[in-house]
């Protein structure tokens, strides 16, 4: 693993911010235009979940680079109320926000690895992959 | 930040260039609506050409203006969608099935102008 840069998520702006950071990332990691644009939008989901639920956290950004292969990572962390049921909030539609309840079945779609943990009062982590072709 | 909005005889013409947040999105929302009660605008196409993120949220603000407008008695049609955005848009599960859409401006207002016979 190499090059790790990390986004404060505490404004809405930093929804736009992060994305612009994981975008640039993942051109000079070499990805194509249709997978700049699948992590950049996984990242806006992710951001976005940080600044509606828990007000502020961070999102880590990681290239990695081994022998057989190359990738970007993207942990987003939080210390908001976690997730009351996570198998709830995969499901496609679910929403307590209003929102289309698109984000997180939509950010496990659009990369290749998706792992989340939550506990209840004390935050969530979401590590997410995306892997060079 | 504020997206502009031009009038064209009776359609109103937007272009998005710039990189959309979510309260760009809400203000746009809100322009577009005032701007079709003022206009008595009967058509609206909004060119995506230049947007390379549609996300969930901008995605539903977007769906939101076009049942909105339909309401207020505007057809509006969305161009441009360029391919990477339409791909990403089908892995989030957002198929805008409602949203009339056309390949550019020109189609765009092509469509228009079937649909409103004006």
């Amino acid at each position: 693993m190499s090059l790790q840069s990390r986004v404060n998520i505490q404004k809405e702006w930093d929804i736009v911010g992060a994305r612009q950071v994981g975008r640039d990332i993942a051109k000079k990691t070499g990805f194509g235009t249709v997978d700049q644009a699948r992590i950049a939008t996984a990242i806006s989901e992710l951001a976005r979940n940080i600044y509606l639920y828990a007000s502020s956290g961070q999102i880590y950004f990681e290239v990695i680079d081994n022998i057989n292969q190359k990738g970007i990572c993207m942990i987003a962390v939080d210390k908001g109320p976690g997730i009351d049921d996570i198998s709830q909030a995969m499901e496609d539609g679910f929403t307590t926000s209003g929102g289309l309840g698109a984000g997180l079945p939509g950010v496990k779609r659009l990369m290749d690895v998706f792992d989340i943990k939550s506990e209840k009062g004390k935050g969530t982590e979401i590590k997410a992959i995306k892997w060079l072709r | 930040m504020r997206i502009p909005i031009l009038k064209l005889h009776n359609y109103l013409l937007i272009s998005i260039q710039t990189e959309i947040d979510d309260n760009t999105a809400i203000q746009f929302q809100e322009d577009l609506l005032s701007k079709i009660h003022k206009s008595g605008a009967t058509g609206v196409v909004i060119d995506l050409t230049s947007v390379e993120i549609i996300d969930s949220f901008i995605a539903k603000v977007l769906g939101d203006v076009v049942t909105m407008s339909d309401l207020m008695g505007a057809k509006v049609v969305l161009t441009g969608i360029q391919p990477a955005v339409a791909m990403t848009l089908i892995d989030l599960g957002i198929h805008m099935k409602n949203v009339p859409t056309a390949l550019d401006l020109e189609q765009g207002l092509i469509k228009l102008h079937q649909e409103l016979g004006d």
